[in-house]
């Protein structure tokens, strides 16, 4: 117990860095991912074609290489803005086809009526897309998304294998410190994840609930 | 392709589409071309040395040798055998993560419950921590068995609700017939369950794949770590940029060959969702919608 309250302060604010990689890559995610979901629906062809490139080629890319080349590759050729907005960009980069694709199957999941409809008193595409059919996916598609944050925030400890001080960098050097109680530390560790994502996935639950009986 | 998000375009949406689409091509082609050109440039180092293009011959000039590939068949190896054996082992735990979950004793359902919840909220690069250093076993097994459980955990859970979605005549049949629960759910529920949450598992099983280089962290010699760290210590720094790249392009290969595989299997026998009517999909992008559909609502959707 004495070593928990040892690394108190660095666990707090590995916390808080844990907390802020989930917030800006989610949210960098969120925006990428919504671009190529809209993308990949488009009238245009190369724009089809590019996002289906996309979220093929980044889906199947494990994080440990995708963030391998941001902290090793990218500073390698001359790019090296610092560990943090480099995990950043690893973590957003593999996080936004997850969301784009949990965006088109929102998008899926949205009566053929209502897109017929709007099309038929003349809307095009893109007020069909932002006034009819994304503000119904988009509530369909929020317990996906929570899972992919979910997932994020798991994701984010292999950026503490990249320089990041994060929860996992910081359970890692204590379990080092202090081997007589190298239990009590990672289990500390474990229980800030869960404190992020057992709510998240509560919440998801709650929604999905919700909308089954809406529907 | 036409979509029920907009119209058959007429001659002169076609002429903008494709303006745009041309112009689209430029950009994106432009990108990678400007990406290709700084990558290939030589640098001027910090000392003033001139180091040659990332792309030039002499940073390529490994692959000619057949002890190089020799060596990335190695850490290829190693990599498929963790995900081999962490496969087989996930399974099990699977099988009886759903055992314990649909337990008719509460002694039993909820702590399997809340182990099940604990292993899935947390992260595998933590449980891999955890196995290394409490049970002191070797990076293998710490990689192995952390990856087994994790997996595991998410395959009971999919073949629960696969029990859970057969209807409830096949148990009750088997049970009416004299065979004990246990016999009633391995012979008769299990192998209808898992036909039916193939897909799942499989895209499950790309995750665990991908997840292997998981192992690279804790010093396991999978192929990542072969290839960035073992062979270009060996054969010089300068070769970690074309290493790397190779490394990428096997996973790449692999990975999308078992998501071919697991897309496959869906279309063949996974839960047909999104059917209306016969023979009217509700697709609104095209004919592989209720596909993508399928799929990012199972388990590819699941960046972990």
């Amino acid at each position: 117990m004495d070593a928990i309250v040892q690394f108190l302060p660095e666990f707090g604010e590995a916390f808080l860095v844990t907390l802020s990689l989930l917030a800006f890559a989610g949210l960098g995610a969120l925006v990428i991912g919504a671009v190529i979901a809209a993308m990949r629906i488009s009238p245009v062809a190369s724009f089809r074609a590019f996002a289906t490139a996309y979220t093929e080629l980044f889906r199947n890319i494990p994080l440990t290489l995708t963030l391998f080349f941001c902290a090793s590759v990218l500073p390698y050729l001359q790019f090296n803005p610092g560990y943090y907005p480099l995990a950043l960009i690893g973590l957003t980069a593999y996080t936004s086809p997850f969301v784009a694709e949990a965006l088109r199957s929102g998008i899926n999941g949205v009566a053929v009526g209502q897109a017929e409809a709007a099309r038929s008193i003349g809307l095009p595409f893109g007020q069909v897309l932002t006034l009819v059919v994304m503000p119904q996916a988009f509530r369909m598609v929020i317990p996906p998304l929570i899972n992919v944050f979910i997932a994020l925030t798991k994701n984010t400890s292999v950026a503490g294998a990249f320089f990041v001080v994060e929860i996992f960098a910081v359970a890692r050097t204590a379990a080092n410190e202090r081997g007589d109680a190298v239990i009590p530390i990672l289990l500390a560790a474990a229980v800030l994840y869960l404190v992020i994502t057992i709510p998240l996935g509560f919440t998801a639950g709650r929604i999905e609930k919700k909308l089954a009986v809406l529907r | 392709m036409t979509s029920v998000l907009y119209d058959a375009p007429g001659p002169r949406a076609r002429r903008r589409s494709l303006i745009i689409s041309i112009v689209g091509v430029i950009a994106i082609v432009g990108g990678l071309v400007a990406l290709v050109m700084g990558l290939a440039a030589p640098r001027v180092l910090p000392n003033g040395a001139e180091s040659p293009g990332l792309l030039d011959g002499s940073r390529w000039d490994i692959f000619l040798d057949v002890q190089i590939w020799r060596l990335i068949g190695e850490g290829l190896l190693a990599t498929l055998r963790m995900a081999g054996v962490a496969a087989v082992f996930a399974i099990i735990v699977g099988i009886l993560f759903s055992f314990g979950r649909s337990a008719n004793s509460r002694w039993i359902r909820l702590p399997s419950t809340v182990l099940l919840e604990f292993f899935r909220g947390m992260p595998v690069l933590l449980m891999i921590l955890f196995i290394l250093l409490v049970l002191g076993v070797e990076p293998f097994w710490a990689g192995t068995s952390a990856l087994a459980i994790y997996n595991g955990a998410i395959i009971g859970e999919a073949l629960r609700a696969g029990i859970q979605a057969l209807p409830a005549g096949q148990r009750e049949s088997g049970l009416a017939l004299g065979l004990t629960r246990l016999r009633t759910r391995f012979i008769i529920e299990f192998p209808q369950a898992f036909r039916q949450m193939l897909p799942i598992i499989i895209a499950q099983l790309v995750v665990l794949l991908k997840d292997t280089a998981l192992a690279y962290i804790v010093g396991y010699p999978e192929l990542l770590r072969t290839t960035t760290t073992y062979i270009a210590n060996y054969v010089g720094n300068r070769y970690m940029f074309s290493l790397f790249f190779v490394a990428l392009a096997i996973y790449l290969v692999m990975n999308l060959i078992l998501s071919w595989v697991a897309r496959f299997v869906a279309r063949r026998s996974g839960p047909k969702l999104g059917k209306t009517g016969p023979e009217t999909p509700t697709v609104l992008d095209g004919p592989d919608g209720v596909k993508a559909a399928a799929e990012s609502s199972w388990g590819s959707g699941h960046p972990n």
